[in-house]
């Protein structure tokens, strides 16, 4: 009988923190510069520069450990971690090893097998590295040192997740936590969220640990789905073939679909690492913890209950909206101004949704402002567009935050409601359609519509459909 | 000696260190670092375990920074000591085989 | 008196009375840099061009009113691992030989400030590795009191530059004894300041929990002078200290009466030469017939101190020499294949012996399974270390002893066994790991004619107490100014 194999799964997750300028310099974290643009001698690893931690950082950091349960090390310092990288200019990456800034806590994942807790064995604070380019022309690489210092910290799970299922769950997690927060967007796709899976399997029933391997190169959930379900099978057919794994650092190539072993013999991972002379240790008062308490944002479950009773939004509508802290902001800001929350969870339950998953994009890429959605509700109660004119300026508000009212001016596609022209076009639209005319009165009540859909063609969609109806039937009953 | 200096030892080293050593400064290497290991093993006589390591001699903590940014863009000086340089970019011997 | 034999503060002084110009000073500094440089070598850069241009507009300055300190105009000469804009900054490696920073390091700016007038770079041990200033990639510096002899490392270009004439004052840095053994044998006085006063942005380096740059001058009131202008917080080294008793010049009372200061028995012991140990004896019955209290004391753990330190030295060498790879600046290697190549190659041929023997070793005290035995090890050696001074300045006021177990050895005879150059540290590391200030004030001559110093020892931020011992000391020497030959009438 074939065995059964069981898969552990811890997480080191990476996120860079929201933060104007690097963990140790005064250069800015925005991205997307010309390269080498946002760098100084402490970031590029000048000679004689010193670090001067962010006090930010440490904040974001302290945030985020009090959201996921953790205990926060009072006294905490840095470390270097040594290793020989052109990406990482000193040569050495200032990180937390020995005394991270967190540790201890837990948070809640939710599966179709139920709930449950996943551990965080801690959160530390470190420098990002730099971006190198492979210049296949030249066979050189290039590098650009504008993200070398950019703050992260890394969050380190306990092996405590058994499936892919269960590290997305956790991962989603993390990330509403941490939007919330404000810490961090969170992106997985630009890389200010990264996940690397370590990962073992062993029988099911065993309570010791196989040896385990760590991916890298992981940027999308499916990736990671993907990389679980690979890595789990590579291990499996190595042990069935009387085979051991090796504890050992893979990339994951998701075109591929299969992973390689990542370092040389050149790489020694003895990471020698000791105390940044360089850097003072933080001392965290129960004062300053009970400051970042009292800061703290509402999160996602309060904000859940409080929209069901507030708004009275329904459950699940209220677990779509607060899934995202930028969709949770549009909502309210527009339901403030137009005090219709229930319209702006549809529009945004409705069109938002799925325009988002039409261009591929993720609710933190919504880009227009709440005084336009909420501009819009109100011309569409007005009765000043109609439903689909609506629609269609909703699309342009999605892509390029049009002011909704200015748009329908410019472009007249307000509703024409004057009885006089309405009611001429029907009765043109009545005599050219003889035998509508004829259905209806024999009784095919259903015959109204087509006419109505003519009338609407007539008027270009801009006729508001209840007034059409209402002059229709006037016409028709003469 | 009482700590003898392996090939390995001394290889890994090497590794570690981003250095290479002819074969006669290898012997070398291995000859002053065992001879300083002995010596270093004095501190041995002392005992520590009462004491907790001291890595910084002044109670100094908590120094930081505010979150402004007050860099400009200096690319052309953080790259004017470059051996080589392409398109405002640090070059290196390709990182990818 | 020739102007190359004034102190930093009598030439200020001048300057200030109009008896003469910063641009006269700097051509001064000039012609005795022509003269000797040759035989001494004490500079890796020499900057005339841009040093008379500077001594112009500082003089406009001091002409219009804008800087009125007391070494306004006056030369000074940098070690060559403080980075300085414009100015090739070597560390005396080859991996740095064309190195040419973009920024000024904070102890030269707050000189620059004050209105000194650089005249170049001074020669040390490469990487500030040595004890002798043999290990420079660009040669020896010879002391000016013996051209046979060495003049003390790391700081050497810069006590030798003091000693010779070839600048009016100088910046030194010290790690294990690198502003105060060089001082020694050079004749001159040189301060390790209390760790943290001195911002170190900008200071290549080496020993970053040891490293403290340091004034080194021809007496006591130079270095009180110019500590302070140096003593200001800087919030871009998150080790620098504010200060507040930064008047360092106020100490310079000639008084001594009352003060308590204690000889460590330690200190005299074996491997300590019998006239260096004579010459503090007859310092410390100086002070006592001032109205000191001068008594000995067993300091203890004396001897733990160099391996102590060579780990911790070694270890914290090892991380921050390895920003040294042929990408960012420096030398780079002609021939290599991939990257690793290019990084060892570079490092092999871009650093010398002594630096190459420390950064394997502070690789290996770091390494998986060593870390516990050798790293932690020392860290708590300094602890210990910290605990015995700060019971003995329970008691004294200051410490006094020897600076260096002997006076400058003879040019080619320490390189060969570095572990007896590393024993030579004995009296002076000790103080850098325990963060500790010192200075090294010349007071006596041997038999072969080479200077002796004697150390004085604070606790934490007392350095006024040993600038008001140190004062008092020099003003009772039997030789008034123990200039070098070079700068005596009757050795020209």
């Amino acid at each position: 009988m074939a065995r059964e194999y069981e898969t552990v799964i811890g997480l080191e997750v990476h996120v860079e923190l929201a933060t104007k300028t690097k963990i140790f310099c005064g250069c800015s974290t925005e991205f997307g510069g010309e390269p080498n643009t946002h760098t100084c001698p402490v970031c590029t690893g000048m000679p004689g520069s010193l670090p001067v931690l962010n006090k930010q950082v440490v904040e974001y950091a302290m945030a985020v450990g009090l959201a996921a349960n953790c205990q926060i090390h009072q006294k905490c310092k840095f470390d270097r971690k040594n290793y020989f990288y052109p990406d990482n200019p000193q040569n050495y990456q200032i990180s937390q090893l020995y005394l991270p800034i967190c540790h201890d806590g837990w948070v809640e994942i939710e599966t179709e097998d139920g709930k449950k807790k996943v551990g965080i064995h801690e959160i530390h604070m470190e420098e990002d590295a730099g971006k190198l380019i492979h210049d296949d022309w030249e066979d050189c690489s290039l590098v650009d040192y504008n993200r070398s210092g950019v703050p992260l910290i890394e969050i380190v799970s306990e092996p405590d997740m058994r499936s892919a299922q269960e590290v997305i769950a956790y991962l989603d997690k993390l990330r509403t936590i941490i939007q919330y927060l404000g810490a961090s967007d969170c992106k997985l796709q630009e890389g200010s969220m990264r996940a690397d899976v370590n990962l073992s399997v062993r029988e099911k029933g065993s309570d010791t640990f196989g040896t385990r391997t760590e991916m890298k190169n992981l940027n999308s959930f499916k990736a990671i789905a993907r990389a679980i379900e690979g890595e789990r099978e590579r291990q499996i057919d190595l042990l069935e073939d009387g085979q051991a794994v090796v504890q050992e650092t893979r990339r994951w190539d998701d075109n591929k679909e299969c992973s390689y072993p990542m370092r040389s013999k050149e790489d020694a991972q003895d990471y020698r690492y000791f105390p940044d002379p360089d850097l003072v240790p933080v001392i965290i008062s129960d004062e300053w913890i009970a400051d970042i308490k009292s800061r703290q944002p509402e999160l996602r479950t309060e904000k859940l209950e409080r929209y069901k009773k507030e708004f009275d939004i329904p459950q699940y509508d209220a677990e779509i909206l607060t899934s995202s802290k930028k969709l949770a902001d549009i909502f309210e800001a527009s339901a403030a101004i137009c005090q219709k929350p229930k319209k702006v969870s549809n529009w945004l339950m409705g069109e938002a949704l799925r325009l988002l998953k039409e261009h591929n994009q993720e609710p933190e890429d919504l880009n227009f402002s709440p005084e336009n959605l909420a501009k819009l509700i109100q011309l569409a109660d007005e009765g000043t567009i109609n439903n689909k004119v609506a629609k269609e300026v909703f699309e342009k508000i999605y892509s390029e935050n049009i002011d909704p009212k200015q748009y329908v001016e410019e472009h007249g596609l307000k509703s024409v409601s004057d009885e006089g022209a309405l009611r001429s076009v029907i009765e043109e639209i009545v005599a050219a359609n003889p035998q509508s005319v004829e259905d209806y009165k024999g009784g095919k009540k259903k015959a109204i519509g087509f006419l109505v859909g003519q009338t609407m063609k007539a008027m270009k969609g801009k006729a508001d459909p209840g007034a059409v109806n209402k002059i229709l039937q006037e016409v028709l009953e003469k | 000696m009482a700590n003898i200096i392996s090939d390995e030892t001394i290889e890994y080293v090497g590794i570690l260190s981003k250095l290479e050593l002819s074969d006669q400064e290898k012997e070398q290497a291995k000859k002053d670092m065992g001879r300083m290991l002995d010596y270093i093993d004095m501190l041995n006589e002392l005992d520590t375990s009462q004491v907790e390591p001291m890595s910084h001699v002044f109670p100094v903590h908590n120094v930081f920074r505010e979150d402004v940014v007050v860099n400009q863009d200096q690319r052309d000086e953080i790259l004017v000591n470059a051996p080589e340089q392409k398109d405002g970019q640090f070059q290196v011997p390709k990182t990818v085989e | 008196m020739d102007v190359q034999s004034l102190t930093a503060v009598r030439l200020g002084e001048k300057i200030k009375k109009k008896e003469l110009s910063a641009v006269e000073a700097a051509q001064a500094a000039f012609a005795q840099i022509a003269a000797c440089e040759k035989t001494y070598h004490c500079y890796v850069t020499v900057e005339e061009e841009k040093a008379m241009e500077q001594a112009e507009q500082v003089q406009k300055k001091i002409d219009e009113g804008q800087l009125t300190g007391p070494l306004a105009g006056v030369p000074v000469a940098i070690k060559d691992n403080m980075c300085t804009k414009g100015i090739l900054t070597t560390c005396s490696s080859r991996i740095l030989g064309n190195f040419v920073p973009t920024y000024t390091a904070e102890a030269v700016k707050c000189l620059e400030k004050a209105g000194a007038v650089i005249l170049g770079k001074t020669n040390m041990d490469e990487f500030a590795m040595g004890s002798t200033t043999e290990t420079s990639y660009y040669g020896v510096t010879r002391n000016p009191w013996n051209p046979e002899h060495v003049p003390g490392g790391s700081s050497g270009g810069s006590s030798a530059a003091v000693a010779a004439g070839e600048c009016f004052y100088a910046l030194g840095s010290d790690t294990g004894g690198s502003i105060r053994q060089p001082s020694s044998f050079c004749g001159v006085t040189g301060m390790k300041p209390t760790y943290g006063t001195i911002s170190r942005y900008g200071l290549i380096a080496y020993g970053s929990s040891l490293d403290q740059i340091g004034p080194v001058a021809k007496d006591v009131a130079d270095c009180a002078a110019i500590l302070e202008i140096l003593a200001v917080h800087d919030p871009k080294d998150s080790t620098s200290v504010k200060r507040e008793d930064t008047d360092f010049t106020s100490a310079l009372t000639g008084d001594v009466k009352g003060m308590k200061v204690g000889i460590p028995r330690d200190y005299l012991g074996e491997g300590l030469d019998s006239q260096v140990k004579e010459t503090v004896l007859k310092a410390a019955r100086s002070l006592e017939f001032q109205g000191a209290q001068v008594e000995e004391f067993d300091l203890s753990l004396v001897e733990y101190a160099i391996p102590a330190y060579y780990v911790i030295a070694s270890a914290e060498a090892s991380s921050n020499l390895s920003r040294f790879d042929g990408i960012k600046y420096g030398y780079r290697t002609e021939d290599y294949e991939g990257l690793h190549n290019m990084y060892k190659k570079t490092r092999s041929e871009g650093f010398g012996e002594e630096v190459k023997r420390r950064i394997m070793l502070g690789s290996f005290v770091l390494s998986s399974g060593y870390y516990d035995a050798y790293y932690l090890k020392a860290l708590r050696t300094k602890a210990l270390i910290k605990q015995a001074f700060d019971k003995a300045f329970e008691k004294y006021d200051v410490i006094l002893g020897p600076t260096a177990p002997s006076t400058a050895p003879k040019l080619g005879e320490s390189l060969e066994d570095p572990l007896k150059m590393y024993l030579g540290d004995i009296y002076t590391v000790s103080v850098n790991l325990a963060g500790l200030p010192a200075m090294s004030v010349p007071y006596g001559i041997d038999s072969q004619g080479l200077p002796i110093g004697v150390q004085l020892i604070g606790d934490s931020f007392q350095e006024k107490k040993i600038f008001r011992a140190g004062y008092g000391l020099e003003q009772a020497r039997e030789d008034q100014d123990l200039l070098a030959p070079v700068l005596r009438k009757e050795g020209r």
